[in-house]
């Protein structure tokens, strides 16, 4: 399986990067133009669109997702719920599914629950129901049991209580699991176990197919959304405060601040690309966001190590020189490991559903800016801080820069 | 083999047993595997479909009734010591901020019974200041300290009540808890996985249950107008008008104060009419209460008494004879409903009305497709990577996917040990720690690569690279440890689920990555001294 390979190392290893010597640092201005411009894009997006999008987690409204057994027509349902809730509604078709996403604003606290009856009364009275009958459609298992238990009694058919319960479960289980809440017609049910002809009669007599199925459900009052929304940006900030302060103790405070104002970078862009492209920021991106800020903190730091060991070992060269060294020796790594997270990330963009769509995305996105943006955004102030002291330490007649003076205290330990 | 190794691969797959055992227990079959991964792996709501409920508790509502239980408590006092007085009134306050501002305003206490008046009400009811606002006139508030006190008891007695109504409907895996730090904010959060049928109990949470069985003075009368326009448009002393509940308009005078209430009911029950098989439920009063209304009957037989929950009327049937100690409540639509109104009967009433804050409810079918994608696409995402690594390192990649696999389960078994459940935010951490174990294995074989390049033996090369990149791996790490455990502290319930599962997947990942790994390097250069090759 593998090629033998003696002291002579790696002659039948694969490598990507080896032995490179770009010249990061050189190259530094035009990609921290283009970071300034994307971050620049990104937030004129958010000024005009009045900051982030918000989902309904942090602003309140009222969230369906609602799926129909035939694709449904997106104008008639705006239309309709247009005539019945006063403003704005948004009808979304979920791509690659007959699913519509509709949502509303609410200011109020007490309009929540009426908009939302108000949104099933009108999709109920589009598609009709059948008075009388059981909803089959979306109908709880407690109730199909009590809808059955008499009518089954009184066509004579024999089943004892236990097992009516048992099969009511596998049948809703059948319609949840199998087939995604809405069956066709009541006659795919013959192949659930246990289900007899006689049985599917009475079904049949006491539910009818609604044609449509609420999923998913989501109210929200403005109030909770304003808490949701401050405690969710708090909580950040004190994790890259609790950041700065452990990067700076064990590297210098310089290398903390640069890997923090890394870390903003990605947040800001990724933010704005999702201002860019109509996406809105629910929990879950938030999510998303705090696990691309951990992806980013962890390539600078690996960078940041290779520094510092590259200074204790007290190379030759300037900082430009050294950082431009640490970022090559360590860009198989990177490359690598962003390359792995970042076929994680697509796996879950393409196949992970509508539930973690905007989670993937912002994934995808903070992968590709968090590797990028240890090398241009956080080694670059690294340097810009040693020209810096240099300068003021040659005016002051100083000796070596304070980095170098650390790494060396530390190398003695 | 060195004997050192022996025991560390022997507490390895220790760990891994363990593990294994924490997560499927010992089955015997199939079946037996997937039930019991699926008792200790407790799935949040997000994934698994269920109904999270933030309630709002109406604190105002029982300031009010303190005040008019006050109120009646005074005149009853002033007549025993026969003091005179004009009328006593509380204002409204609408909001919960408001609440506090309750204030009772009593007029008319003749001046010269002043200071018998104040001595009352600093005695028998210390809780509330009195100040005078003319020779007669009077203002009663409630003392800040007191107000503090009846918001924190009406938010934990609306808790104790929530959750005995959420015991009674058996959702054994819900959660009932005050949302926020402070006690005093009146808001309950409600978590029940895996409900089917969230309506039904939003319904039974709402309802106030509140029971009371007047007399009944007049009535019914077709609305309040005709009820008014009899009496000359001002109800007699110590009555009132309800509504009769169903579509048709009825009203009904009844006697201001309850023969019975609710906290009289020892049990109640659904029941079924045997003569047309509709539905009712039946409850039965507790044994001081059954006196009391044994002797009520009694003596108001031909009488009506009309049986009022939540503000309305829902029966008033004459009293045929002498009833001690049960009663009847008619008018279910459904057995369900017999049984819904019975259990919030026996769980007690609100002390306080509530609102809903926030909703999200998760029907089954969602939760079983992103189960099912979730699981799919980390399947495809795992196996990528797993390929890639053994394209690129080899044999070492097979380490590496030892070291990965080890992680996952070490992971998954201690979410288990603590009963965590695991949510959408929780895959979240899920994903970064992966990515992180794969960036351990990477530092640390890409240290091996350059240490071979630089000439160094095969031994020499895997020490020295494993001890390098550990410093890089405990950097990282601690920094994420420390940056999650802030999260934890200051985050929002779901910002928790990342930053437990991160903290988790971290630490399993240095002994995954760091030790586990080692062992296996160790392992296959063990018993061949002269290793020249190494495929990395």
């Amino acid at each position: 399986m593998s090629k033998p390979l003696g002291c002579q190392p790696d002659l039948g290893s694969m490598h990507i990067f080896r032995d490179t010597n770009f010249d990061f640092m050189g190259n530094k201005w035009p990609l921290i133009g283009l970071s300034l411009l994307l971050a620049a894009a990104g937030l004129v997006s958010l000024v005009i669109e009045g900051g982030p999008r918000y989902g309904i987690d942090f602003k309140g409204g009222t969230l369906l997702y609602v799926k129909f057994a035939e694709k449904p027509s997106e104008e008639s349902i705006r239309a309709a719920l247009g005539k019945k809730i006063t403003g704005e509604i948004s009808v979304i078709a979920v791509q690659g599914t007959n699913e519509l996403m509709i949502q509303t604003e609410t200011r109020n606290e007490r309009e929540l629950q009426s908009t939302r009856q108000l949104i099933e009364d009108t999709l109920s009275s589009v598609f009709g129901s059948t008075p009388d009958k059981l909803n089959f459609t979306g109908a709880a298992s407690a109730r199909v049991y009590e809808r059955l238990n008499l009518p089954l009694q009184k066509a004579g058919v024999f089943i004892n209580d236990e097992d009516l319960r048992k099969l009511v479960t596998e049948t809703l289980s059948f319609r949840d699991k199998q087939k995604g809440g809405i069956i066709a017609n009541f006659d795919e049910l013959s192949k659930v176990p246990g289900m007899t002809p006689q049985i599917l009669t009475v079904l049949k007599q006491e539910s009818y197919l609604g044609k449509y199925l609420v999923r998913n459900t989501e109210v929200v009052g403005p109030k909770v959304g304003k808490e949701l929304r401050t405690q969710a940006i708090l909580a950040t900030l004190y994790a890259l405060a609790g950041m700065l302060i452990y990067v700076g103790l064990r590297f210098e405070f310089v290398y903390g601040f640069a890997a923090v104002i890394a870390v903003f970078h990605d947040t800001i862009i990724t933010i704005g690309l999702f201002s860019l492209f109509h996406k809105e920021i629910s929990l879950t991106v938030i999510a998303a966001l705090l696990t691309l800020v951990g992806y980013s903190m962890n390539d600078t730091i690996v960078v940041f190590d290779r520094i510092r060991e590259n200074l204790q070992r007290g190379r030759k060269g300037d900082m430009t020189e050294i950082v431009n060294r640490s970022i090559n020796e360590t860009l198989s790594r990177t490359i690598m490991t962003s390359g792995l997270t970042f076929l994680t990330a697509v796996a879950l963009w393409l196949f992970g559903g509508q539930v973690l769509n905007g989670f993937a995305f912002a994934l995808v996105v903070g992968i590709l800016v968090g590797t990028y943006s240890s090398i241009f955004v956080a080694s670059p102030i690294l340097v810009f801080w040693q020209d810096f002291m240099k300068k003021r330490g040659d005016s002051n007649k100083g000796g070596a820069a304070p980095a170098v003076t650390t790494a060396k205290k530390l190398a003695a330990k | 083999m060195h004997r050192s190794l022996w025991i560390k691969i022997a507490s390895i797959v220790g760990v891994t047993l363990v593990c294994l055992y924490g997560i499927v227990g010992l089955p015997t079959n199939q079946k037996e595997l997937v039930d019991n991964f699926n008792t200790n792996i407790k799935l949040g709501l997000d994934l698994k479909g269920g109904s999270q409920l933030v309630l709002q508790v109406q604190v105002q509502d029982a300031f009010k009734a303190e005040a008019d239980q006050l109120i009646d408590r005074i005149k009853t006092e002033l007549k025993t010591a026969s003091v005179d007085y004009g009328s006593f009134d509380r204002n409204e306050p609408s909001t919960i901020e408001d609440a506090d501002k309750i204030e009772i305003v009593g007029k008319g206490i003749p001046a010269t019974k002043a200071g018998d008046f104040r001595r009352l009400i600093n005695e028998r009811f210390p809780d509330w200041n009195i100040t005078s606002t003319s020779s007669s006139d009077y203002r009663m508030t409630l003392k800040p300290t007191a107000a503090l006190d009846l918001r924190k008891k009406t938010v934990a007695s609306a808790i104790r009540t929530i959750e005995s109504r959420i015991d009674g409907l058996g959702l054994a895996e819900s959660s009932v808890q005050q949302r926020g730090a402070a006690e005093t904010i009146p808001e309950i959060l409600i978590q029940m996985p895996g409900v089917d049928d969230p309506a039904r109990i939003k319904q039974i949470l709402q309802t106030a249950a509140l029971l009371e069985l007047h007399e009944v003075q007049e009535g019914p009368f077709a609305s309040r107008d005709q009820m008014l326009t009899q009496f000359n448009g001002i109800l007699p002393p110590g009555t009132k008008a309800v509504r009769g509940v169903g579509q048709q308009e009825s009203w009904f005078l009844l006697k201001r104060s309850p023969v019975i209430t609710g906290r009289d009911l020892r049990d109640s029950r659904a029941s079924q009419d045997p003569m047309n098989n509709s539905w009712a439920t039946s409850f039965v009063l507790s044994q001081d209460a059954a006196g009391r209304f044994g002797r009520f009957t009694e003596a108001n037989i031909n009488k009506r008494l009309a049986i009022v929950l939540d503000g309305q009327v829902r029966s008033a049937p004459t009293i045929q004879s002498k009833i001690s100690d049960n009663g009847q409540i008619t008018g279910a639509s459904s057995q369900q409903d017999a049984n819904d109104l019975a259990l919030v009967l026996r769980a007690g009433s609100l002390p306080a009305s509530v609102v809903y804050l926030e909703e999200r409810t998760v029907g089954p079918s969602l939760g079983a497709d992103s189960i099912r994608e979730g699981l799919m696409s980390g399947l495809v995402g795992l196996i990528a990577v797993v390929l890639v690594m053994l394209v690129y390192y080899k044999k070492a990649g097979i380490n590496a996917t030892v070291a990965l696999i080890l992680n996952a389960i070490i992971l998954i078994a201690i979410l288990a040990f603590f009963g965590a459940t695991l949510t959408l935010p929780g895959i979240a951490g899920v994903v970064l720690t992966i990515g992180m174990a794969v960036d351990s294995n990477v530092l640390i074989f890409e240290r091996i690569r350059e240490e071979l390049r630089a000439g160094k033996a095969i031994r020499a090369a895997i020490d020295n690279g494993f001890s390098r990149a550990f410093l890089t791996i405990i950097d990282t790490h601690v920094t994420a440890v420390v940056s999650s455990a802030f999260l934890f502290i200051f985050g929002t319930t779901n910002v928790k689920g990342f930053a437990v599962t991160l903290i988790i997947g971290l630490l399993a990942n240095v002994f995954t990555a760091v030790f586990v790994s080692k062992v296996i390097f160790d392992w296959q250069l063990s018993g061949n001294n002269k290793v020249t090759t190494l495929s990395i």
